[in-house]
């Protein structure tokens, strides 16, 4: 945790921002740079920027999610998008788009949901593993002594 | 179109997302990972009948036709892998149910052992050599969370050798198959060796074919890369140990028949004297090792890196004899040497030991487990008519048959010092005298033995049922050998540099 005001206001700023942004990145993904992973990066830099501003506890009380299960949960999704194809006879993972594309959004199709599994996944994975590095050293705490004996201890 | 061979990949990583959400609940989490694993094995048993009946089983992901998509296919030595692979998970599961503690089975044991299997089971059916990179990290990332599971200091040890070590191994695999594509201009297996058959430049497919000699032989741990092995086995869980004694390293194994047997057939003639040389040392130092250990989980260890030689054997003599003995002995070592870690990690389990020095008295207190690790240990000696037997003297009789006289010895020669090996636990923990009292220990159950037990009558079945068991080696063997036939299967009748050209105008 990074203990600075100006990170505190512009993280709190950039976190709907940044949410933004990676959705649009998850929708223009299956004809244009982007897609699941990448916006499921973007998302998960907003929650690890509220992490460096604000410590892990904060994240933890204010979204009540479990970011492991949030991933097991978008593995499940994108497997289920897959068997579309298999229950129709067909390959495994095999394309099924819409006929007319939607404005605004373009065509949608089992690719689109499997990448929303895809950016389920890497939001929880990628913020879990932060979450747990961010946790380590309230969890685990170094015991050292003072390095001399009239100095103190630093808040860490 | 064989689309249902998604199915063993599916189930488990569907099961391991569910295993994951409903962690805390360990009943559910049990049954999820029981039943998962048990359809991987019903599948298995129902492919290995198929592809006997009617031949390899192709099917391409997402429908993209063959050379640019991603294949998956099964032959008899993925048939017989993926079996082998289910039925130790299930073991292992069995075995974990009556060891485990309540708070590592929590943190994610069960979706993790899932995760092993799909990824294991995803390797065994790819087609395509990329995509077999992506399998091989599945598997190790999974292997990663269930070494260092509990956490101990010498846990963390062990993990961090296997974690550097197999990074070395996946960057060398990387590295060859970035390359093989630079030279081929394809990663599916089927056309590479096509392609690979008809190179002008062979002195530098010979150098790709190194690199993947050097990953996969890291991966199997054939020396002199094998250290990451013996260093990691003995520290995490017991079952966790059982399961990747058995299978990991023949993971490795699987990938060097298939990438030489298929894709760098042309190589295989070149390399074969080293792939003999390595082997060679590989039995010798593993049973060197072995001899210098005096706990039961690391000599077991050091068995593991001698018995891989064995398998490296039967590929490096070049022959449909030898990868046929290679696979029938790979398919006992994997049932053997899980069951023999299954029954030492019992006698660990009740002493809370596994030092030589500690146990003993087993043999009177637990008849039964006695018996076990006989009928088990001579089964891994070679000693008629157990499993054993049958996959050494094929390797043998195939090393006669092209006079490679020096490996014969070799192998004949490290035999009885792992039967030395054996009898050296045998009468440090189950013969000799206790030295403290053991009266107070409790008794071996039925749900600690019940793996055990079923591995080891898997090995006796196969000892007494060798003909079909060799048959369907032979006939796996010469489907790994058959790349044309594989070219036909999985790109149509003109092969894939055809498709190819259709494409392109």
């Amino acid at each position: 945790m990074y203990d600075s005001i100006i990170l505190r206001n512009v993280s709190r700023l950039m976190f709907p921002i940044l949410l933004l942004l990676s959705l649009f990145m998850l929708v223009r993904g299956h004809n244009l740079p982007g897609g699941g992973f990448i916006g499921g990066l973007l998302a998960a830099s907003a929650f690890i920027l509220q992490i460096i501003a604000y410590g892990p506890m904060y994240l933890r009380t204010t979204f009540q999610i479990n970011f492991l299960n949030l991933a097991a949960f978008g593995v499940i999704f994108a497997a289920l998008w897959g068997l579309v194809g298999l229950v129709t006879g067909q390959a495994y993972m095999l394309a099924f788009w819409l006929k007319e594309p939607i404005p605004g959004i373009g065509k949608l199709g089992t690719p689109v949901l499997f990448d929303v599994g895809v950016y389920l996944t890497v939001i929880g994975v990628t913020t879990q593993l932060a979450l747990v590095l961010a946790e380590e050293p309230t969890l685990y705490p170094i015991q050292r002594p003072p390095a001399r004996r009239d100095a103190v201890a630093p808040e860490a | 179109m064989a689309h249902h061979l998604f199915l063993p990949l599916i189930v488990p990583l569907v099961s391991a997302g569910v295993a994951t959400i409903i962690s805390g609940r360990r009943f559910w989490a049990r049954v999820i990972a029981v039943a998962a694993t048990l359809f991987n094995l019903g599948y298995s048993v129902w492919l290995l009948a198929t592809i006997a009946a009617t031949g390899r089983q192709v099917t391409q992901a997402g429908g993209w036709a063959a050379p640019f998509g991603i294949t998956l296919m099964a032959d008899g030595l993925s048939a017989i892998m993926l079996l082998l692979t289910a039925l130790l998970t299930l073991a292992t599961i069995m075995f974990s149910l009556a060891t485990l503690d309540a708070r590592q089975e929590r943190f994610y044991y069960y979706p993790l052992l899932l995760l092993l299997m799909f990824g294991c089971s995803g390797a065994f059916l790819t087609g395509d050599l990329f995509n077999l990179y992506v399998w091989f990290e599945i598997l190790l990332v999974a292997s990663f969370g269930l070494i260092t599971l509990g956490g101990s200091r010498a846990q963390l040890e062990g993990g961090l050798k296997y974690v550097a070590l197999n990074l070395f191994g996946s960057l060398c695999f990387l590295v060859g198959a970035g390359l093989v594509y630079g030279v081929a201009g394809t990663l599916n297996m089927a056309h590479l060796a096509e392609r690979l058959n008809a190179i002008q430049e062979p002195t530098l497919v010979t150098a790709v074919a190194g690199f993947f000699l050097i990953a996969f032989g890291s991966k199997a741990a054939l020396a002199p890369l094998f250290f990451w092995l013996p260093t990691s086995y003995h520290t995490p869980s017991i079952a966790v140990t059982a399961l990747f004694g058995g299978l990991l390293s023949k993971v490795g194994i699987y990938a060097l028949y298939r990438v030489f047997g298929t894709v760098f057939q042309s190589e295989l003639g070149r390399l074969a004297p080293l792939i003999l040389a390595v082997a060679g040392v590989t039995m010798v130092v593993g049973v060197i090792g072995a001899m210098a250990q005096i706990n039961v989980r690391r000599i077991l260890a050091f068995h593991i890196v001698s018995q891989v030689g064995y398998m490296a054997m039967g590929l490096g003599l070049a022959s449909v004899a030898g990868l046929t003995a290679g696979i029938l002995f790979m398919a006992h070592n994997i049932v053997v040497k899980t069951a023999l870690f299954l029954i030492g990690g019992a006698a660990e389990h009740l002493t809370g030991t596994g030092d030589l020095k500690q146990l003993g008295g087993m043999a009177r207190r637990e008849p039964f487990l006695a018996v076990l690790w006989l009928l088990a240990s001579f089964a891994l000696v070679g000693i008629p008519p157990l499993s054993g037997f049958f996959g050494k003297l094929g390797l043998i009789q195939a090393g006669v048959a092209q006079e490679q006289w020096l490996i014969v010895a070799v192998a004949a020669g490290v035999s009885l010092f792992t039967l030395f090996s054996m009898l050296k636990i045998w009468n440090e923990v189950f013969w000799k005298k206790a030295y403290s009292d053991m009266s107070r220990l409790p008794r071996a159950g039925a749900g600690l033995l019940a793996p055990a037990v079923i591995l080891v009558a898997v090995s006796i079945a196969m000892g007494l049922g060798a003909a079909p068991a060799l048959e369907y080696s032979a006939f796996a063997a010469e489907q790994v050998f058959d790349a044309a036939g594989l070219a036909r299967d999985v790109c149509g009748a003109n092969g894939c540099d055809a498709v190819e050209l259709a494409v392109a105008r």
